[in-house]
């Protein structure tokens, strides 16, 4: 078991290398560079500038500055935000990102698992049909309609919760972020809550148990470890994009995480404030494959470690 | 005093489809008492499964079950969920065909014996593992105690079935439904079963109910036998007198389905086809830390062979015996070393390029029906995609002429050629595969256990239609097999695998009458036993 850890962790670090020097070399592909505004500047500045930064060296010898700084966990200044470094910034918006998104998490794993399951075992019923039309809606409206629909009603008409902001997580101010970040997963383990049940309620090994007595409650755990694995797989990566922030909710609750950081770092080819919101995704997206992984191996005994 | 336990009266299911409704069980009453075996024998679809599994209420939830089914005078037939999850487990319990997916593989052995004990009996956690130690060992699992904490995938096909078959008996019961408990296992596995089941009804007293398909197995253990088809009864009886003197036609043509004859030797001037010497097919298992230590499976582990024209190798074994390999490795579908000679070319040298014309010549029939032919394709784009390859420079209408010509030559309907392979039966769908091959006039036709997914009497006639066309066509075959009773009918010589090994190859009547290894005698006793082979 720590072997297979062990492995995983060794194996991630060739990826990671080969996601950091992609991202680096298709941001300077990019035609413009960060110092680039709509007035262009005098040629003495921006040389100055390019100096500064170490952007006048050859790009080899830039890449492999930057590889040398990341291994001693420094990311660099960043180019746009002026006197912050990327570290700075990552650290100070990633909690927030992080609390929204493991919150929104639990709620999909939770909600969407129970909707699924009870959908499963009253196939075709009302219930059934709700929840699959509630798993249609939650996937296909884009949550950049919900959350202004849900400012509207619960901030403005009814008053129940602030419109957007911070105020240093407050429960109150984090239930509606959570929720339109929550919807579209909640809709999606439904469905595939409610598709693997319905399978593994047919399965041989549930009809052993039917035949020998067991209960309602017996057949449900037994079928559900079994229907739970594939919804591990997707939530796995999808963990780690929620847990990196989401550009859309964070810019309309007027919240201060990192999602926004991707789409302003890549507009403003603010090189090093990318590469880093590429790193935490990079490291996010390989640390949850693993725990799935474990996980896995964990629930099913046909997995092995070696 | 009535002293039959178990009663089926006037029973009929119907299924609700898209397709309307489907009557699947008309009617059907019969009845077990304790200590007796009762055998449902019929074909695919007969409704001797639905029988059992409505009674019980474990039918699919568009099922309708009327009529009456009691057990010591409780009705089960719309009885409650809550009043059957207290018989069943209990009082009657079923054990079923598949032993690799009928225990959770994600919990122990143990843990799903105990639930079934704890479920009907008050005992402590504690009283309930001995008693799971106590069964494990009764239907003689080794070192049961520790065998507890083992998952089903850690065990072999034949120790699963022992272990449903200890959870069906954890509480005693006064019925027992077996479903086909020995069809997917290996002979000599089959015949431990049988004799384990009957062993632990003398002890225990119960009923069984046996439903199979197989008239070896009902003659070897069953008092009493009803002969199903289409949903009905059509004969029912003590077994000797229904296999003696069958009054109904169905019965008969069960009875005779068995594959008989044998098959005229060839000339023994018949010049050789293949020549295989020490055909080894080895793989490398990697493992440890960085994949370097590494243990070789030996597949088939040098096996020699020679088969003239219009000749039959049967190749016996049991499952993982490597004789499906050996078919692959000689048409190089498998890595092989060694020497294999077709006609007068070496095999084991040629590149894939240079195996390509020759493949023609060395067709290949798959045990699957339903896996081996795309469901996307038509029949006639299946049947005709090897002269593509084989003879590119065909029209369209040839190719098309080609096709029917096939069809024909398997016994179908030649229009039947612009129809999808799920519109087929099995036995169909397998005449399909074999004017695949056949198309393509081959001289080697490697047959891979190609009777073994159908039913006795569909066996029977595809059997005759193989050896049909190794006489028009002067084919040889390599059959595969694990049944002894279709390789008699087949071939003219027989090679018994197991481990990859050669353990006992000569002629067929010699062989069979006079086996000389005692892995081959015990294979021979346990096919004659389950009645694989009359007498």
């Amino acid at each position: 078991m720590v072997l297979f850890v062990l492995r995983r962790f060794l194996s991630a670090i060739p990826t990671l290398f080969v996601v950091v020097t992609l991202s680096f070399f298709l941001m300077r592909v990019a035609p413009g560079g960060p110092f680039d505004l709509e007035q262009p500047l005098e040629a003495k500045i921006m040389e100055n500038l390019n100096r500064a930064f170490g952007l006048d060296r050859p790009l080899i010898e830039q890449y492999g500055r930057y590889l040398l700084n990341l291994l001693s966990g420094d990311l660099g200044p960043s180019f746009y935000i002026r006197d912050f470094s990327v570290a700075e910034i990552l650290l100070k918006g990633l909690p927030v990102s992080m609390t929204l998104g493991s919150l929104a998490i639990l709620l999909a794993l939770v909600v969407g698992t129970t909707l699924g399951v009870i959908a499963s075992l009253r196939q075709n019923s009302g219930v059934d049909y709700a929840v699959i039309g509630f798993a249609t809606a939650g996937v296909t409206i884009p949550n950049f309609v919900v959350a202004p629909l849900f400012q509207i009603i619960f901030g403005l008409m009814l008053s129940w919760l602030p419109v957007g902001g911070w105020n240093n997580g407050a429960v109150r101010n984090i239930i509606l972020p959570v929720i339109v970040l929550a919807l579209p997963q909640i809709a999606v383990v439904a469905r595939m809550t409610r598709a693997s049940m319905i399978e593994a309620l047919r399965s041989d090994h549930v009809r052993t148990l039917r035949s020998l007595g067991m209960g309602q409650r017996v057949i449900v755990l037994h079928a559900l470890r079994g229907a739970i694995l594939p919804i591990m797989s997707y939530l796995g990566p999808t963990a780690a994009a929620l847990l990196t922030g989401s550009v859309v909710v964070e810019t309309i609750f007027g919240l201060p995480g990192i999602g926004r950081y991707f789409v302003e770092g890549a507009l403003n080819r603010d090189y090093t404030l990318v590469m880093g919101t590429v790193v935490v995704v990079a490291i996010f997206v390989l640390l949850f494959n693993m725990i799935v992984d474990i996980l896995y191996a964990l629930l099913d005994p046909r997995v092995r470690y070696e | 005093m009535d002293r039959a336990q178990f009663h089926i009266r006037d029973l009929h299911v119907r299924f609700r489809t898209q397709a309307g409704e489907l009557h699947a069980v008309k009617g059907v009453s019969l009845s077990v008492a304790r200590g007796e075996t009762l055998a449902i024998v019929g074909e695919s679809g007969s409704g001797k499964s639905q029988t059992m599994l409505a009674a019980l209420g474990l039918i699919a939830s568009n099922g309708v079950v009327t009529g009456s089914a009691t057990l010591s005078g409780q009705e089960l037939i719309g009885a409650s969920e809550r009043v059957l999850n207290t018989i069943r487990g209990a009082t009657v319990t079923m054990i079923f065909q598949e032993p690799m997916t009928s225990l959770d593989p994600l919990f122990t052995i143990g843990q799903q014996i105990i639930a079934v004990i704890r479920r009907h009996r008050k005992l402590s956690q504690s009283e309930a593992r001995a008693e799971a130690v106590a069964l494990l060992e009764r239907v003689r699992i080794p070192d049961a105690a520790n065998r507890l904490a083992a998952y089903p995938h850690e065990m072999s096909g034949g120790q699963r079935q022992r272990v449903m078959i200890a959870m069906a008996l954890a509480n005693r019961p006064d019925v027992l439904v077996a479903d086909e408990p020995t069809t997917a296992l290996d002979v000599t596995i089959q015949s431990e079963i049988l004799a384990l089941l009957a062993e632990l009804q003398r002890d225990m007293g119960m009923a069984i109910v046996f439903i199979t398909h197989d008239l070896g197995v009902v003659r070897r253990i069953a008092n009493r036998v009803a002969v199903m088809r289409y949903g009905e009864i059509v004969e029912s009886g003590p077994v000797r007198q229904v296999f003696d003197a069958p009054r109904h036609a169905y019965t008969r043509a069960l009875l005779e389905a068995e594959p008989g004859g044998t098959k005229a030797a060839v000339a023994a001037d018949a010049p050789v086809l293949l020549a295989a010497e020490q055909v080894r097919v080895h793989y490398a298992i990697r493992s440890g830390f960085f994949g370097r230590a590494k243990r070789v499976i030996r597949a088939v582990d040098g096996v020699s062979l020679t088969l003239r024209r219009g000749e039959t190798l049967g190749v016996v074994g049991e499952s993982g015996s490597g004789k499906s390999t050996l078919g692959r490795a000689i048409v190089k579908l498998a890595p092989a070393s060694g020497m294999i000679r077709f006609e007068d070319r070496a095999l084991v040298p040629l590149s894939r390029a240079e195996m390509r014309p020759l493949r023609r010549s060395l067709q290949m029939v798959f045990q699957d029906p339903y896996g081996s032919l795309s469901p996307r394709m038509t029949v006639g784009e299946i049947i005709t995609e090897g002269l593509l390859v084989h003879e590119p420079a065909l029209s369209a209408a040839a190719r098309d002429r080609r096709a029917a010509e096939a069809l024909e030559e398997v016994q179908l309907d030649a229009a039947l050629r612009n129809r999808f392979p799920h519109e087929f039966s099995g036995g169909q769908r397998q005449r399909i595969a074999i004017a695949r091959s056949m198309i393509l006039k081959p001289q080697l036709v490697i047959l891979d256990e190609p009777t073994s997914a159908l039913d006795r009497s569909i066996q029977k006639a595809i059997v005759d239609l193989l050896r049909d066309l190794q006489k028009r066509h002067d084919l040889a075959y390599l059959f595969i097999s694990h049944d002894l009773a279709v390789v008699r009918a087949m071939a003219d010589k027989i090679l018994v695998m197991k481990d990859g090994l050669v353990v006992e190859q000569g002629p067929r009547d010699e062989l069979i009458r006079h086996p000389r290894e005692d892995y081959t005698q015990r294979l021979l006793a346990a096919a004659t036993q389950t009645g694989f082979l009359a007498g």
